[in-house]
C-alpha cells in the first residue's frame, strides 16, 4: 500500500474534504437523533403531566413515541440520500485516481 | 376465555412442521453452496441489501420483542411503547457511525476492525472475549425464553423444548452456515411481519379501523393511566443510561455486525440499514396496537392468569380474533423467531472462536481454507452445545435482565474500541485492551451489584450500586480507559498504518 497515487490522494485537499464532510454529516444526524430520542425519554422521566395531555383519543406521549420512530426513518433516509448524491460520486472520482 | 394454549393443536403442529421443513430444505440447498470460509461466515458476500435488511430484522426482532413488548403494552399500557422506541433508535446510529467503515475494514468479525492496525494476539483475545460475553448473555435469555414459550404454547417439557431449539438451529448453522442462517432469518422476518400485520388489522377491525376507538376502549376498561407514562422511566439518569445501552448496544452486537459482511460493498451495507430500519420501525409502530388490543379485548386478568410476565398476550389475542388456526400460526412464528435469532448468535460465536481465536491467535493468521471451515463447524457445535446447556442450567431463573446485560456489555466493551479504532489515529493495542476490559468488567460488575440482581433476584434489602442501568458509567469509563491508556504510550506502527486504514474506510480500496 505504498503506491505513490495513494499518498497523493490521501494528501489531497479533496480527500481531506471528503472525510471531513462525511463526519460532519454523520455527527449532525447523530446529534439530531440524540436530541429527539434523549429529549423524548427525558420528557418521559421528568414531565409526565405534559405527556399525559390528551391529543385526540390518545395522549401527547403516544404521539411523541410514534414521532421518534418516524424521525428515525427520516434521518436514516436523509443520510442515504446525502451519501448517494454527494459521497459516492466523490469516492468514485478519488478511487479512479489511484488506478 | 377458553384457550387451547398449552395443548398442541393440529394447526399449530402443521404450521410448526411446515416452517421447520421449509427451513431445512433451504439449509440443504445452502449446504451445497457452503464450502469456503467466506461462504460459511459471510454467505459469499452475495446477499442483496434488501435481503440483508430483512435478515437483519430477522436477526434482531426476538421473541422478547414480539411477545414481551405486546405483553408490556397489554399490562402496563404506554410504558411498553417507551421500550418499543428504544429498540429502534440504535439503527440510525449504526448507520451514521459504524456500518460503512465496518464493511470496508473487516472480513468476518468486528474484531477484524479493532485489530486492523493493532497487534493481533492481545486485541483478538480481548475482542473475542467481549464479543462472546455479549453473545452468552443474549443466548441465555433466548434459550430460557425458548424453553418457557415452547412449553407454554405447545405443552412440550422445558428441557425437551431447549434441546429441540438447539438441535434445529445447529442443523441450519452447521450445514448451511451464513447462507442458511440468512434465509432462515428472512423467512422468519417475513412471517413475523405478516403475522403482526394481520393481528393489527384484526384488532383494528374490531374498532371500525379507528385507532382512537381502540384507545377509548382501553381507557374505559383500565383508565386514562393506560395511555400515560407510568413507573417504568422515572429517574432521568436511569433513563439516559438505559437509552445509551439500547442505542449503542446495537452497535456492539457481534451477530448484528457480522451481517454487514454478507453484502458486496459499503454502499450495500448502507442500504441494508435503510431496509432494516424500515422493517423494524414498522414492527415497533404496530406492535403497540396488538398490545392495546389484547388489553381491551382479552383483558389483563386473563393475560396474567396465563403468564405473569404477559408473554401470552399476543397468542391470546390471536386466538380470540383468528381462532385456533391463527393461534397455531402465531405460535409457530414465535418459534421461528427464536430459531432465527439463536442461529445468528451461534454463527457469531463460532466466528469469534474460529476466526479470531483459532486463525489469528493460535495460528497467527495462517491456515488453509479447509482447516478454517472445519474449525468453524467444530466451533459451531461447541457454541450450540453450550447454548443448550445454558438453557437447561438457567431453567426457572428470571433471566429478563440478561438481554439488558447483553446490551450493556455490547455498548461498553465492544462499541467504544470499535469506534475509537475507526476514528482515532493514536488508538493503541494497550488502549483497545484496556477499553474492552474496563467496559466488560464494569458493566457486568455494576449489574451484579445493582438492585436488578441484588434486590430482585437475591432479595437483599438494598443494593450496593443504586443504578439499575450501568451503561452511563461503564460506557464512559471504557472510552476514557481507551483514550488515556493510548495517550500514555504511543504505538508508532499503529499510527503509521492509519493511512492504509483511511484508504479502506473512506474509499473502500482493498476491502474484502
Amino acid at each position: 500500500m505504498n503506491h505513490p497515487d495513494i499518498t497523493a490522494v490521501l494528501e489531497s485537499p479533496a480527500f481531506k474534504r471528503l472525510v471531513a464532510r462525511r463526519w460532519r454529516a454523520s455527527m449532525l444526524l447523530t446529534f439530531v437523533l440524540f436530541v429527539v430520542y434523549y429529549g423524548f425519554i427525558l420528557l418521559v422521566a421528568t414531565n409526565k403531566p405534559l405527556l399525559s395531555m390528551r391529543v385526540g383519543d390518545g395522549t401527547l406521549g403516544i404521539v411523541l413515541g410514534v414521532m421518534v420512530i418516524l424521525l428515525s426513518w427520516v434521518i436514516t433516509a436523509a443520510y442515504v440520500i446525502w451519501a448517494n448524491r454527494h459521497y459516492d460520486p466523490e469516492v468514485r472520482r478519488l478511487r479512479d485516481q489511484i488506478r | 376465555m377458553q384457550s387451547s394454549l398449552g395443548t398442541p393443536t393440529l394447526p399449530a403442529i402443521l404450521f410448526f412442521l411446515s416452517i421447520v421443513a421449509l427451513t431445512l430444505v433451504v439449509t440443504y440447498w445452502a449446504a451445497r453452496r457452503t464450502k469456503s470460509a467466506a461462504e460459511f461466515f459471510a454467505a459469499g458476500r452475495s446477499v442483496s441489501p434488501f435481503q440483508n435488511g430483512l435478515a437483519l430484522a430477522g436477526d434482531y426482532m426476538s421473541a422478547a420483542s414480539f411477545l414481551g413488548i405486546t405483553g408490556l403494552v397489554a399490562l402496563s399500557g404506554y410504558d411498553g411503547m417507551i421500550y418499543a422506541t428504544g429498540w429502534l433508535v440504535g439503527w440510525p446510529a449504526l448507520m451514521f457511525l459504524i456500518a460503512e467503515p465496518l464493511r470496508n475494514l473487516g472480513k468476518f468479525t468486528f474484531a477484524d476492525v479493532v485489530a486492523f492496525r493493532l497487534r493481533q494476539t492481545p486485541v483478538r483475545i480481548a475482542a473475542a472475549f467481549g464479543g462472546i460475553l455479549t453473545l452468552l448473555f443474549y443466548t441465555i435469555a433466548q434459550m430460557v425464553g425458548a424453553g418457557n414459550l415452547v412449553m407454554l404454547m405447545f405443552g412440550i417439557p422445558y428441557n425437551q423444548a431447549v434441546i429441540i431449539v438447539g438441535g434445529v438451529m445447529l442443523a441450519y448453522v452447521l450445514f448451511g452456515g451464513m447462507i442458511a442462517t440468512t434465509w432462515v432469518q428472512i423467512i422468519k422476518a417475513v412471517l413475523l411481519l405478516f403475522g403482526v400485520t394481520v393481528l393489527s388489522v384484526l384488532v383494528l377491525s374490531e374498532f371500525h379501523f379507528s385507532i382512537g376507538a381502540l384507545y377509548r376502549a382501553v381507557a374505559v376498561r383500565y383508565g386514562e393511566a393506560a395511555l400515560q407514562p407510568g413507573g417504568l422511566v422515572t429517574d432521568p439518569i436511569e433513563a439516559i443510561s438505559l437509552g445509551l445501552a439500547l442505542m449503542f448496544g446495537l452497535l456492539g452486537l457481534p451477530h448484528i455486525l457480522m451481517r454487514f459482511y454478507t453484502v458486496p460493498d459499503s454502499r450495500s451495507a448502507r442500504l441494508s440499514v435503510v431496509y432494516a430500519t424500515g422493517f423494524i420501525g414498522y414492527f415497533y409502530l404496530i406492535i403497540p396496537i396488538v398490545g392495546f388490543g389484547a388489553s381491551a379485548l382479552v383483558g389483563r386478568e386473563v393475560i396474567i392468569a396465563m403468564d405473569r410476565g404477559g408473554n401470552m398476550a399476543a397468542p391470546l389475542i390471536a386466538e380470540l380474533l383468528g381462532g385456533t388456526p391463527f393461534l397455531g400460526f402465531i405460535a409457530a412464528v414465535a418459534f421461528a423467531t427464536i430459531l432465527a435469532v439463536v442461529a445468528g448468535l451461534t454463527l457469531a460465536g463460532a466466528s469469534a472462536l474460529s476466526h479470531d481465536i483459532f486463525l489469528h491467535v493460535i495460528r497467527k493468521g495462517v491456515a488453509t481454507e479447509a482447516e478454517q471451515v472445519r474449525v468453524a463447524r467444530l466451533a459451531t457445535v461447541v457454541f450450540g452445545i453450550v447454548a443448550v446447556l445454558l438453557g437447561v442450567a438457567f431453567k426457572g431463573q428470571n433471566v429478563a435482565f440478561m438481554v439488558g446485560l447483553a446490551f450493556a456489555v455490547a455498548a461498553s466493551a465492544n462499541f467504544p474500541p470499535l469506534l475509537l479504532s475507526i476514528v482515532w489515529r493514536r488508538f493503541t493495542t494497550a488502549g483497545a485492551v484496556a477499553s474492552i476490559v474496563t467496559g466488560a468488567v464494569l458493566s457486568v460488575g455494576l449489574i451484579v451489584l445493582s438492585p436488578t440482581v441484588m434486590v430482585d433476584l437475591f432479595h437483599a434489602p438494598s443494593a450496593i450500586v443504586p443504578l439499575r442501568n450501568p451503561a452511563i458509567v461503564s460506557m464512559a469509563a471504557a472510552f476514557l480507559a481507551g483514550i488515556v491508556v493510548s495517550l500514555l504510550k504511543a504505538e508508532p506502527r499503529a499510527d503509521a498504518l492509519f493511512r492504509d486504514e483511511k484508504v479502506r474506510v473512506y474509499l473502500g480500496v482493498g476491502a474484502e
